[in-house]
């Protein structure tokens, strides 16, 4: 090729480039496909990722004091907590102006149970304080050091400012902090009072469990899909209806259902008496513990276990097992080394839906779990609706995400996620 | 053309539906047969007596957290909600709830009184409009207690002489205050100890000693499903379930009014609603909480009106026809020894002692 000018690009029928003409064709297509997809797209994005990263974003967020007390919070910046010694007037001063306002605009009671989760009996120093500070004129009124620690005498500790200061920016890793029941003081971070440690138990017991419950599920979900996928079509139809009818159920019944049949005057209970296997005054305790948490979730799960197992079985031809057959394998082996590599793929998609959806659930244990049996759950669904500390449950939740995320990821290692079949 | 009569429809009718909306109103309660008395005492009344659609919803339980939610969503959907008196102390400081002159906004009593006297120490927050007394109290199975039934709130940790398991709320509240009496405090100084993280100890010392005979509850039908199965000799509820249990269902229980905790249950009107809303909120708690309405709700569930002027009112149950005066917690008889839920106590040490309870209950 010595001429250049004479061969060129290749032209396409209006005489542009052909590449630059074919990737354009390309762009439009692509640009159509995504038209096609954006109205969900557009769903997801609205329903779903934005209320999810805005409640993930108040785990850190802290704007609250420093947009209540601006003042107080330059001010306070330079103070020494360690010193020993209350911070001087000018903090005090631009306290009572901070306060002031807030009173006006009634977010000064919203500071309070804010700085409540961190130190009990906050709250109701602001509540009190505001009452007075109403009446008080920034000016004329000072000195305010005294004043204050008159109207409460928390103003009068160290603790009080320095836990203020400690929280001042917009930022906080508090949250987190104490999602792994660790405090944020400030001497820096420090272990929770033992006394108060649960929330890292509670994570622990809800993976624990959470495996334990898909394990039960496995176990008990195989043979059932077995059967239907090698039963005739019209039996296995009739048993399909029997594994998703308590699907169609309400939760909140089945649920009530295994409290009727566990607690100690219950139908299992009232059976074992009448066969004389346990004496009346031992009853056996099988609900308001692990147990019962276990039994009930089993229950609700089974059929996100069997139903992806059932699908994928369907699939393995019969003809495989009698051809090891006739090849000399024993019933075991012609299972084990033929037919159940090949069920693999179903018992792996039935592990992630059982193991993430009983991670997060939430009523079952609840209502069943008694005191051991309880999820971390419940801990943010109590966040959630009495405490009202949104920032804490943002964080556990946020825990919980990144430990569902780790463990698919390990999961995606170890078996590969190519090798999970739905159907 | 088809398609433009669809939209002309469409629209007038969006315009014909509107004036019919702005005749609704939302109220928020309890659900169950709380809501059944007040849709009797006051709804009802109320709709025929204006043309106001009320729609009940029965989520009292979630209503702060879903206030706030609305709140910062900028889109409130209530008009009304009744909250117990600590939520509304957390609604008001949250400035959730709008305040409330009891004098100008509220009905006198008959005689005149105004009604911030009538109501008296029952207003615990500038937001709350008290509707009832409720106490949390213990029921037991006569049939399960021998021959000496428990007149004493002791009773619950005496497991030699009453075997068999307890019910207690899956809450510090009312539990740590049981638990100290108990252990030899005295009932003025209780909260003092409480204050105290060696206090706080002493209370779960002795909650510990009957841990292991505790099915703890977290609804209010708990506890007499509990007791009607006979799960368990004792526990603790709302006085209003126990009567449903006692005098509705005729099972063999009985009431321990011992030691009883008060609390109230009352009305709150959410901030952030559009002036006629907000009129018409006012309106309807105004005729709600007079003095003969509130009387009324007595006659449908054993809860105390929470004015002074209706206690003379109160006659018999609706259907069953006996009198109900003597099972109002506020009856003489009933309340010989009683607390008030600490309220500021409370709201200031509810998220300590709660971790601190939790984390010993998971032990």
């Amino acid at each position: 090729m010595t001429d250049v000018q004479a061969s060129g690009p290749v032209l396409a029928a209006d005489g542009r480039p052909l590449k630059r003409s074919l990737a354009r064709a390309l762009r439009r297509q692509k640009l159509r496909a995504l038209m096609l997809i954006a109205p969900l797209l557009f769903f997801v994005a609205i329903t779903f990722v934005i209320p999810i990263g805005s409640m993930l974003f108040r785990s850190i967020e802290n704007n609250i004091v420093g947009d209540t007390l601006p003042e107080t919070v330059l001010a306070i910046a330079s103070w020494d907590s360690a010193s020993g010694e209350l911070p001087d007037e000018e903090v005090y001063a631009a306290f009572v102006r901070d306060m002031i306002v807030a009173v006006k605009n009634k977010t000064h009671t919203r500071l309070g149970s804010r700085l409540n989760y961190e130190l009990a009996g906050i709250s109701s120093m602001f509540r009190q304080s505001g009452r007075q500070v109403r009446k008080w004129d920034p000016v004329e009124d000072a000195p305010f050091r005294d004043k204050l620690i008159d109207v409460h005498k928390g103003w009068g500790e160290v603790s009080t400012w320095a836990l203020i200061q400690t929280y001042s920016g917009p930022y906080t890793s508090g949250y987190f902090l104490n999602a792994v029941d660790l405090q944020l003081t400030p001497e820096g971070i420090k272990l929770q009072p033992e006394e108060k440690r649960i929330l890292i138990k509670l994570f622990i017991r809800t993976l624990v469990m959470s495996l334990i419950i898909t394990g039960a599920c496995i176990l008990l979900g195989y043979p059932v899909a077995w059967l239907l996928a090698n039963l005739p079509t019209r039996k296995a139809n009739l048993l399909l209806i029997l594994v998703l009818l308590p699907f169609w159920t309400s939760l909140l019944v089945r649920t009530s259902a295994w409290k009727v049949m566990l607690q100690q005057q219950g139908v299992i209970n009232d059976v074992l008496v009448w066969l004389g296997f346990v004496a009346d005054d031992s009853r056996l305790i099988m609900i308001n513990n692990q147990f019962g948490t276990i039994v009930a979730m089993t229950h609700i799960l089974l059929p996100f276990m069997i139903l992806p197992m059932f699908s994928v079985m369907q699939t393995i031809p019969p003809s495989y097992l009698r051809a090891a057959k006739s090849l000399g394998a024993t019933n075991w082996t012609a299972f084990w080394r033929v037919y159940f590599p090949q069920s693999i793929p179903g018992i792996g998609a039935g592990c992630i839906l059982v193991f993430i959806l009983s991670i997060g659930y939430y009523i079952t244990p609840e209502i069943v779990g008694g005191t051991k049996g309880v999820f971390i759950s419940n801990r943010i669904a109590y966040h959630i609706s009495s405490s009202l500390n949104w920032g804490l449950a943002a964080a556990l939740g946020t825990i919980l995400l990144v430990v569902v995320l780790m463990l698919y990821w390990a999961y995606d290692r170890i078996v590969g996620i190519d090798n999970v079949k739905l159907g | 053309m088809k398609l433009k009569t669809l939209i002309l429809t469409a629209a007038s009718s969006a315009f014909i539906a509107l004036p019919a909306l702005a005749q609704e109103m939302t109220i928020v309660s309890w659900g169950g047969a709380y809501t059944k008395s007040q849709i009797n005492a006051y709804h009802t009344p109320y709709s025929e007596m204006t043309g106001v659609t009320i729609i009940n919803d029965d989520s009292a339980a979630e209503a702060v957290a879903k206030l706030r939610a609305m709140n910062e969503a900028g889109n409130v959907t209530w008009d009304v909600v009744d909250v117990v008196a600590a939520d509304a102390i957390r609604l008001c400081d949250e400035g959730l709830a709008m305040e409330i002159d009891p004098d100008t906004q509220l009905a006198d009593a008959p005689d005149g009184t105004k009604a911030s006297e009538d109501f008296g120490d029952l207003i615990v927050s500038d937001c709350f409009i008290p509707q009832i007394v409720y106490s949390t109290t213990f029921g037991y199975r006569t049939d399960m207690v021998g021959d000496t039934p428990p007149t004493d709130v002791c009773a619950v940790f005496d497991t030699a002489t009453y075997p068999g398991k307890r019910s207690l709320e899956k809450r510090p509240i009312n539990n740590m205050e049981w638990a100290l009496i108990c252990d030899g405090v005295a009932k003025d100084d209780v909260y003092d100890v409480l204050a105290t993280a060696e206090g706080q100890q002493q209370a779960l010392d002795k909650l510990a000693t009957i841990k292991d005979d505790v099915i703890w509850w977290s609804a209010g039908a708990d506890t007499p499903q509990l007791l009607a199965d006979g799960e368990v000799v004792m526990g603790s509820t709302y006085n209003g379930r126990l009567f449903s249990v006692i005098e509705e269902q005729n099972q063999p229980v009985a009431m321990l009014w011992d030691a009883q905790v008060f609390d109230l249950d009352g009305w709150i009107i959410p901030t952030g609603l559009s002036p006629e809303r907000q009129a018409r909120a006012l309106d309807y708690v105004k005729f709600a909480t007079d003095t003969q309405r509130l009387a009324d709700q007595a006659k449908y569930i054993s809860y105390g009106p929470a004015r002074k002027s209706s206690a003379p009112l109160v006659g018999k149950h609706a259907t069953l026809g006996i009198d109900m005066a003597p099972h109002m917690p506020t009856d003489p008889d009933n309340a010989k020894n009683t607390f008030l839920y600490n309220y500021v106590f409370w709201a200031d040490f509810r998220d300590d002692i709660d971790a601190k309870f939790q984390a010993w209950l998971a032990q």
